[in-house]
């Protein structure tokens, strides 16, 4: 039986202006502004990062681990989530979540927190030094930055089948969860110098599986760093992935890519297609090409489209789903609701793409950026063209075009604002948030896996939450509420 | 806004002469392209002023 498919995403956002134009500036002042408003002031704990660890086992040679930066601002949020600077952005880690809605709830959650940070942070500066937020992968200029999926994997499954069932869904799934790009901008992407890619992140990709995240970007990445008993779970960390602003593609690329990921765990990878033989190039070349009629030869000798593959993927995860209800991922109703919109999303790109400019990112841009190209007359590298593109991710509800292309939502403004604020109340992020809130003078420190109490006297005391799914409401609810301080609820959890 | 009201009227003139054979397809079509056509001047009101200039001076270190 699939374990439950635990999920968020982590999203780096792209950030210009501020006081002195360094980028780790003013991501610093986003992060800080948020933090001051009274909001959370609790520094995550580094204590359990391990990013250099390989699910392979022993590193390669050329894979060179991640570097953790301890010194830059880093906070966790009451809804559970982590905001810190990374690298040179603000970035936003939701909490972990039980389904594809929930965490396509806490990802735009992560807009809001990102626009609230920067209405603060611009009330402090001079007009001119004003920062801007970008909810987008690349600057046009060979310069990339992840929005990051992450699921929890039974560390049952090989992962030579997690590559071998995953390499087709990872380089075809852009044909509907793309976000969008006008032009290229690596060697490669020049070379075939196209008009307009389905995906931002496509051409930045260089290895088939690997441990990096920053250079020779790997369609798979290996870093086992699971947050959790590394006994029982993996966490499967995707970087290949473009942030989507539409809600609907948010769900249908976290609810196909989790499906696909149980179907896995039931049923082996035998009846999953067979990956192309040079799964770098499918990738590249699906992005290169909006008509979808780009094949690639596979590893059984079939060629196969982008929509091929998506098409045999869909039939996998729906007739798991038929067998076994898919409740690893969501309820029955949230899992038909995933199935119903990435299949009329593959219809709707390749028949109809009026159909699904509401839904699918790369369609509501390249709609816009054809418009205006025509109504203008404009040439297909036309500066203008590139700042659509751009503004098109721009947080601010009066700049951002992405407001105003008319996609479909599927969560009610309430609820967004409500999951600023508080955490989900079906995974351990519930624990962390709601302490967090309750107890902020008497928290040291936490992260994904423990929360650090300082009671004042005695050592500083560290709850383990080693189970993702331990630590919810269900659990946890009533003994938050009676204790009115951590000591309180320190004595109730020894007991 | 002038462009909007003369589509519609057209519609509702077309519509009221045609009692069969209602061409739905082209009635979509019709609105879509007047549906677009409302967007792209939103856009061209909200997009930056100085295209070449805000696409020049966006420039990101990468991350991950």
């Amino acid at each position: 039986m699939a374990i439950a498919k635990v999920l968020g995403i982590e999203t780096e956002y792209g950030i210009a202006g501020g006081p002195d134009l360094d980028p780790i500036t003013a991501s610093s002042i986003i992060v800080n502004a948020y933090a001051q408003q009274g909001r959370t002031r609790i520094n995550w704990d580094f204590h359990g990062e391990t990013p250099e660890l390989d699910a392979r086992g022993l590193p390669g040679l050329t894979s060179f681990a991640p570097i953790v930066e301890t010194h830059l601002a880093n906070t966790v949020l009451t809804n559970g989530a982590r905001l810190y600077v990374d690298h040179a952005h603000p970035e936003y880690s939701s909490p972990e979540c039980r389904s594809p809605l929930e965490a396509t709830l806490f990802d735009v959650a992560g807009e809001e927190v990102m626009r609230r940070a920067l209405v603060v942070a611009n009330e402090n500066l001079e007009p001119e030094h004003a920062i801007t937020l970008y909810k987008n992968n690349s600057d046009g200029k060979g310069n990339s930055y992840g929005t990051h999926e992450n699921y929890l994997v039974s560390r049952d499954v090989d992962f030579t089948n997690v590559i071998r069932a995953m390499v087709p869904h990872f380089v075809s799934r852009q044909i509907v969860v793309g976000a969008g790009k006008v032009g290229a901008e690596t060697d490669y992407g020049h070379d075939a110098d196209p008009a307009f890619q389905l995906s931002q992140r496509a051409e930045f990709f260089e290895e088939v599986v690997g441990l990096e995240t920053t250079l020779k970007r790997p369609i798979i990445n290996t870093r086992d760093e699971p947050h959790s008993d590394a006994e029982r779970f993996r966490r499967l960390h995707v970087i290949i992935g473009d942030a989507n602003l539409s809600q609907v593609a948010t769900f249908v690329k976290l609810g196909s890519t989790a499906l696909l990921l149980a179907a896995l765990e039931d049923e082996g990878p035998e009846g999953f297609p067979s990956p192309p033989r040079h799964p770098v190039r499918a990738v590249r070349a699906y992005s290169l090409d909006p008509s979808l009629r780009a094949v690639e030869i596979c590893e059984d000798n079939r060629w196969r489209s982008a929509w091929d593959f998506q098409d045999e993927l869909w039939e996998i995860a729906s007739t798991y789903a038929k067998k076994t209800g898919g409740e690893a991922v969501g309820d029955e109703e949230e899992v038909s609701l995933v199935l119903r919109e990435w299949r009329e999303m593959l219809d709707g790109v390749r028949d109809d793409l009026d159909a699904v400019a509401d839904r699918v990112d790369w369609v509501a841009k390249q709609r816009i950026v054809n418009g205006i190209q025509e109504r203008h007359g404009l040439n297909a590298h036309d500066a203008k063209l590139r700042a659509i593109d751009l503004q098109y991710h721009d947080l601010r509800p009066e700049k951002s075009l992405a407001q105003r292309v008319g996609l479909k939502t599927l969560l009610r403004v309430d609820e967004v604002r409500e999951a600023v604020h508080n955490p989900p109340r079906t995974t351990r992020a519930y624990f962390r948030g709601r302490c967090v809130a309750r107890y902020p003078d008497q928290i040291a420190a936490a992260n994904w896996d423990s929360v650090v109490f300082d009671l004042g006297e005695g050592p500083l005391q560290r709850v383990p939450m080693m189970d993702p799914l331990r630590g919810t409401a269900a659990l946890t609810e009533d003994l938050l509420e009676v204790s009115s301080t951590a000591n309180e609820l320190l004595r109730a959890l020894d007991r | 806004m002038a462009e909007q009201e003369r589509i519609q009227k057209q519609r509702t003139e077309r519509d009221a002469d045609t009692t069969h054979d209602v061409n739905v397809d082209a009635t979509k079509g019709d609105q879509l392209k007047a549906e677009l056509d409302d967007l792209l001047d939103e856009i061209d009101e909200v997009l930056e002023e100085n295209a070449e200039e805000f696409v020049r001076n966006y420039v990101q270190k990468g991350g991950e």
